[in-house]
């Protein structure tokens, strides 16, 4: 800001930010209500429920809630469908979040460069992430069922028994089945990105004798690292939450909860079996991982920015 | 400061905000003698509204000043979340028809049911409607806590085009024993009469037990709940024969692993399925018939058990007219209204005498005769706020070591036992 050399100008910049600062409160307050009412208000809540022997009642219904420590997280963490469910859905990260990143970057590098039919490739790419889950999982169901497309075409080689109802697989079926919805709205983040990337360090590259795959690891990688700091942690954060596909896809958590994730298991410990005190400390604990995850992620994928 | 002060009334009504959206309930005391306008909440099915709509209005014009709204159960994962969700909320109706057994246990440890035992004429008037039966729907301290409605007793439909494709005589076909239900199924397979013998949803879901195991052991036990007093009765040599009955039905390929997407017997795809009295409507175009559950050895119809599938209703605190709801109740359960629901769904009152109660019924319709004659043998699951833990803990057993072969099945019923006597002695 220049330096005010008159007396009008002098006292102006004293009353400008704190209009600003007020104007500025006004306009995010809607926001600010909402993310204290949706989000930080059942998030204090639900750490609260976590320490106290709880479960759901009836207004006006006498309930004692005691203070219970511990016990909550001691009986979820000795549940052994519990433990497996984090095993899987830490299964499930490493297949979907690194598969994530790679296919979309590839793929919106491969669609920024498409002249011809670039609107269909995109809208293309964007439908699976549009469409309700329930139809597409009802497609992937007869895709990788034991007579289904996949094993048709891979013959001998289709596993036994097939894809969601095998221990092996299924967790994997679903991490693949994940990616390949998400992909589009990914695709779209990453085309964002690329539009920022200055395009002489192409040419640059391009005079040095770089080919494109060396311009790919050199300038489009580079230049769209804070897209994919961004992909990382929603994909992962949208992994934490896996409920969805294996509650459909695999009819909840099957085979032998080969495919439950945490919070799946919160969804029959908190709704189904009444036991919300559970649940709750199941969830604080994916909270914990998944913030931890992210922070490791932010901190080697994100150099200095 | 202003700034923060500003920030701090916004979030304290954000969360006074969220607090009173919860609030309701009123005053117990006073809602038990109120009389006035009530709102009910009934299944969403084309003829169990039908018979909804009529009985509304049935009564609507009698009582101008105790008006009922009769409205469709809200849409959500499921009835029993939706419903428990409004128990919490402080906003559940008047009365629900819809009210599944295993969720009462709940539902009535939230603080959310009346205890219908309580009313003067509460548990004599359950008592005389439904008989002996009705024992099964009290809570374990032999209170009720749910009306005792209507069941779906489930029996084996079988289509009998696939059985004469098979060979199989389709008019007396073999089923009354497992051996006999084993070698049908085989021909059926073997004949590519069909993919599967059966094929009973092979998820996880705590409920598929109650179309798999649950009938077949009722029926091996002649009537027996898989809890009963606080301990598992299931891992004994009836339990381990249903387990090994289907256990081989799975490793043989007579019944599917996977989920089918649609309905397996609709399609042909399947020979057999383990159904209710709504089948009879729903399987219009298929040539089926129906035989009860096979047994061990055979078992005569009029001796056979099975899983009730029943839904009952449920007198919610949260109404502020109990006085009225109950007078609804018992008007919806009377004779002429039962017959209404025989009449328009297909589905058995939970009244003793059924058949005799309504033979023009059964005359015409003699296909639901079967139904009608079973309702009068069927088991229930077991009562308390753990019901559903207890399920999906044997489902859980179930499916790795029947459906899926992996460990002895008569070791994962003993270990399921084991968990769930655990279970069933918590508060």
């Amino acid at each position: 800001m220049s330096t005010a050399t008159t007396a009008s100008t002098t006292t102006r910049p004293r009353h400008r930010p704190r209009r600003r600062g007020v104007l500025g409160l006004l306009f995010s307050a809607p926001y600010l209500v909402f993310v204290l009412a949706v989000f930080a208000y059942p998030l204090g809540y639900s750490v609260w429920i976590a320490f106290h022997d709880f479960f759901f009642a009836a207004p006006g219904a006498v309930v004692e809630r005691p203070f219970v420590g511990l016990d909550n997280f001691v009986t979820a963490l000795t549940d052994p469908a519990v433990i497996r469910s984090f095993g899987n859905v830490g299964i499930f990260l490493l297949i979907n979040v690194p598969l994530t990143v790679v296919l979309s970057l590839v793929l919106a590098t491969a669609l920024n460069k498409v002249v011809r039919f670039r609107t269909f490739y995109r809208v293309a790419y964007y439908v699976p992430y549009v469409t309700a889950s329930v139809a597409v999982v009802g497609v992937w169901l007869f895709l990788f069922n034991g007579s289904g497309l996949v094993n048709q075409l891979l013959g001998p080689l289709a596993p036994d028994p097939s894809w969601l109802i095998n221990e092996a697989w299924a967790m994997p079926t679903i991490a693949l089945f994940v990616t390949w919805k998400g992909l589009g709205f990914y695709i779209l983040l990453y085309l964002a990105a690329l539009q920022g990337v200055p395009k002489e360090l192409y040419e640059s590259a391009s005079t040095d004798g770089a080919g494109a795959v060396r311009s790919f690891f050199t300038v489009t990688v580079p230049g769209v690292r804070p897209a994919t700091v961004l992909v990382l942690l929603v994909s992962t954060v949208t992994g934490g939450n896996l409920f969805t596909e294996p509650y459909l896809l695999t009819g909840g958590g099957g085979p032998n909860g080969a495919s439950a994730s945490p919070v799946l298991i919160m969804y029959q410990r908190g709704l189904q079996q009444g036991q919300p005190d559970v649940a709750a400390a199941i969830g604080v604990v994916l909270v914990i991982l998944v913030l931890i995850i992210a922070l490791l992620q932010n901190r080697f994928a994100g150099g200095r920015d | 400061m202003q700034t923060r002060r500003a920030l701090s009334a916004v979030g304290i009504a954000a969360v006074m905000l969220a607090l009173t959206a919860c609030g309701g309930g009123g005053n117990q005391a006073e809602n038990a003698e109120g009389r006035g306008d009530i709102t009910i909440w009934y299944s969403n099915n084309e003829q169990e509204v039908a018979w909804g709509k009529q009985m509304v209005e049935a009564w609507n014009a009698d009582h101008p000043d105790e008006q009922i709204t009769g409205q469709e159960i809200p849409a959500g994962e499921s009835s029993e979340e939706t419903i428990g969700a409004a128990i919490t909320a402080g906003n559940a109706p008047c009365l629900i028809y819809n009210t599944a057994p295993s969720a009462v246990g709940q539902f009535e440890k939230q603080g959310g049911l009346v205890d219908l035992s309580s009313l003067s004429d509460g548990a004599s008037y359950i008592e005389e409607r439904s008989g002996d039966i009705a024992e099964q729907y009290q809570n374990p301290d032999g209170n009720y806590f749910q009306m005792p409605w209507k069941s779906n007793p489930v029996v084996i439909f079988y289509n009998k085009d696939i059985f004469a494709a098979a060979g199989l005589d389709p008019e007396a076909p073999a089923l009354e024993t497992y051996d006999e239900f084993l070698a049908s199924a085989q021909t059926i397979v073997d004949e590519g009469a069909a993919t599967y013998g059966i094929w009973p949803a092979p998820t996880s879901e705590f409920f598929q037990t109650q179309f798999d195991f649950y009938p077949f052991y009722a029926a091996a036990t002649g009537g027996s709940q898989i809890v009963e007093d606080g301990e598992a009765t299931f891992a004994d040599t009836e339990g381990y024969a249903v387990a090994d009955f289907w256990a081989s039905l799975y490793e043989e390929g007579l019944a599917g692993q996977e989920q089918y997407q649609g309905d397996a017997f609709a399609d042909g795809q399947a020979a057999m399925s383990s159904v209710g009295p709504w089948a009879v409507s729903v399987y219009d175009d298929i040539n089926w018939g129906a035989v009860p559950i096979p047994t061990p050895d055979g078992t005569t119809a009029e001796e056979t058990w099975t899983f009730s599938d029943a839904k009952n209703i449920g007198l919610y605190t949260a109404c502020e007219n109990q006085a009225t709801a109950w007078d609804v109740l018992k008007f919806s359960t009377s004779e002429e209204q039962d017959g209404q629901l025989l009449e328009l769904t297909g589905q058995m009152p939970l009244r003793t005498d059924l058949q005799a109660t309504y033979p023009d019924y059964f005359d015409a319709n003699p296909a639901y005769t079967a139904f009608g004659d079973q309702a009068a043998r069927t088991v229930e699951v077991p009562p308390g706020p753990n019901t559903v833990e207890m399920l999906q803990a044997f489902r859980d057993a179930w499916s790795k070591s029947v459906i899926f072969g992996d460990g002895d099945p008569h070791t994962a019923l003993d270990d399921a036992a084991a968990e769930i006597d655990t279970i069933a002695a918590q508060p």
